[in-house]
């Protein structure tokens, strides 16, 4: 798989706002999400996490602007996401393996006729580069919710994005699932040096892990490392304690 | 034509299709049932069974509204009629200013009173109540051409579609950050199905035709664990079920839509069964 040419490259996001009935549901957020890097955004509930990457994939209207720039500050023209829901509220009764699902987005020719030997290889691979290998045949709704979210990751790498958006893919998975999930994620990091931009609500996991972190409540309260972030008063303002309270625990 | 009639005639050594209106009503089948069963997939993937339920009642309002503009034939009048009802029933579900079965409810009784409204004007209803029960020993050769048109157009666009429309029905955000279009390719199912549906329904008629599209879809789902098998066992059920229940119907004297129902739900019995057996 190709990789990108620049480390550099960044999106740009610039003054976003999003406004719904006279309510205004993000204001004025700017950040940049750099390529080969894990940005984490972090806030309350109703802090407009979901909000921003609804915006940030093109499904909410927004004012302001988003751009994928590179290391001397040229427009890439596409930016190509990939996007990890936090969960799937689909019929899990559903008769549809794992293959049926990738190949449904991998190709055109419709999978009730099957699934030819090219697009069987490709989900194979796809499959294989997140650790999920053995889920193929496996229905949908009976693969378990680390299961899924690997399949779903593998689904949005799958064209490779330059930016992957993940909400909060670490809900309801068990301990065992996530260390694994995290890891195929930082590997994936490495490997493929894009840009990777996660909502999450786990703090130890964002201390552990975030190379950039935005503290979002309807606008950017703060940005930086996580030690930086942990520490302002915004921090403590909005979860109610410190970030050395948390580590001292 | 009456080469294909004698090589029906051939195979199928019953003293029941000795005669062409039963000809005629098995190549009816033969069209009508993989044609249904086929989109009954995605209409029981997407729960949209209550949804085609609302489309068949709106075949009377249809016919009705031919009558007042003058349209001599019902067909057209119910297609027309059919497509705009069901890509306003999608706009307005899409917009979700209610919950679907609400709008859905809204839809089917309100076409219902409009179509009754209409066609029992004086108390001539009795001239249209073949429209509920349909009556598939009536397909003319003609039909079938048309049939045949509908079933080919119908598997291009569903080859087209089929895809989207599965990724759509399990999450339609996602679906939509892989650059689907969901609202388009629903609205664009939503008219195959009305299509499918007022093409059927003077044979297979409004009280049932439902039945058709949902319960042998909804028994092959039973029993599959992939789209594939859903597919195959969808339209194998659906072609069996109006096998056998026209067959049926002609040595039982009985309504043959009523008797291809009653086979599926058969089916469905089973598959259910077959289901619950596995796990």
């Amino acid at each position: 798989m190709p990789l990108h040419h620049c480390e550099l490259c960044h999106i740009d996001l610039d003054r976003i706002s999003v406004r719904r009935g006279g309510q205004i549901l993000l204001q004025d957020v700017s950040m940049h999400i750099h390529c080969g890097q894990l940005t984490v955004l972090i806030g309350q509930n109703g802090a407009g996490k979901t909000t921003l990457i609804r915006a940030l994939l093109g499904e909410l209207p927004h004012s302001g602007l988003i751009r994928h720039v590179d290391g001397r500050g040229l427009d890439i023209p596409h930016l190509r996401t990939g996007y990890v829901p936090q969960h799937l509220q689909f019929d899990r009764e559903m008769p549809l393996t794992v293959r049926d699902f990738m190949a449904a987005s991998f190709t055109g020719r419709p999978v009730w006729t099957g699934v030819g030997k090219k697009t069987r290889a490709r989900v194979d691979e796809a499959l294989a580069a997140v650790n999920a290998e053995g889920l193929a045949d496996l229905p949908l709704g009976r693969c378990s919710g680390g299961e899924l979210q690997r399949v779903l990751l593998a689904l949005a790498m799958n064209p490779s994005p330059d930016l992957l958006v993940l909400d909060e893919p670490v809900s309801g998975i068990d301990r065992n699932g996530l260390k694994m999930f995290l890891d195929t994620l930082l590997d994936l990091k490495k490997t493929h040096h894009m840009a990777i931009l996660l909502v999450s609500h786990d703090l130890r996991f964002v201390r552990e892990y975030a190379d950039h972190v935005v503290l979002l409540d309807k606008s950017v309260l703060a940005q930086g490392s996580a030690a930086e972030v942990f520490a302002s008063p915004e921090f403590s303002a909005v979860f109610g304690y410190s970030g050395e309270e948390e580590e001292a625990e | 034509m009456e080469t294909i009639y004698s090589v029906l005639g051939s195979i199928l050594p019953l003293e029941a299709y000795q005669y062409n209106f039963m000809k005629n009503a098995f190549l009816a089948i033969l069209l009508l049932t993989p044609l249904l069963g086929l989109l009954g997939t995605m209409a029981v993937n997407h729960q949209m069974a209550f949804f085609s339920d609302a489309l068949g009642h709106s075949a009377l309002t249809g016919i009705g509204l031919g009558i007042i503009l003058g349209l001599r034939n019902d067909l057209v009048a119910m297609l027309i009629f059919g497509i705009i009802w069901a890509i306003l029933i999608c706009v307005i579900k899409q917009s979700g200013s209610a919950s679907a079965d609400t709008v859905i409810s809204v839809f089917s009784s309100t076409s219902v009173a409009a179509g009754l409204l209409i066609l029992a004007r004086g108390g001539k209803f009795a001239k249209y109540s073949a429209l509920l029960i349909g009556d598939i020993l009536a397909v003319t050769p003609g039909d079938l051409l048309w049939l045949l048109l509908a079933l080919v157009a119908t598997l291009v666009l569903w080859a087209l579609l089929y895809n989207s429309l599965l990724l759509t029905s399990v999450d339609s955000f996602l679906a939509r950050s892989r650059g689907i279009k969901t609202r388009l390719v629903e609205c664009a199912f939503v008219v195959m199905v009305a299509v499918a549906v007022m093409l059927s329904i003077r044979w297979v008629g409004v009280l049932l035709i439902n039945a058709l599209l949902i319960l042998p879809a909804a028994a092959g789902r039973n029993i599959a664990r992939s789209s594939r098998q859903h597919a195959v066992w969808s339209v194998v059920l659906a072609l069996f079920s109006g096998i056998v229940g026209l067959t049926l119907s002609y040595y039982l004297d009985t309504s043959a839509g009523a008797s291809i129902v009653l086979v599926s739900a058969l089916c469905y019995a089973v598959s259910l069964a077959v289901r619950s057996f596995r796990k």
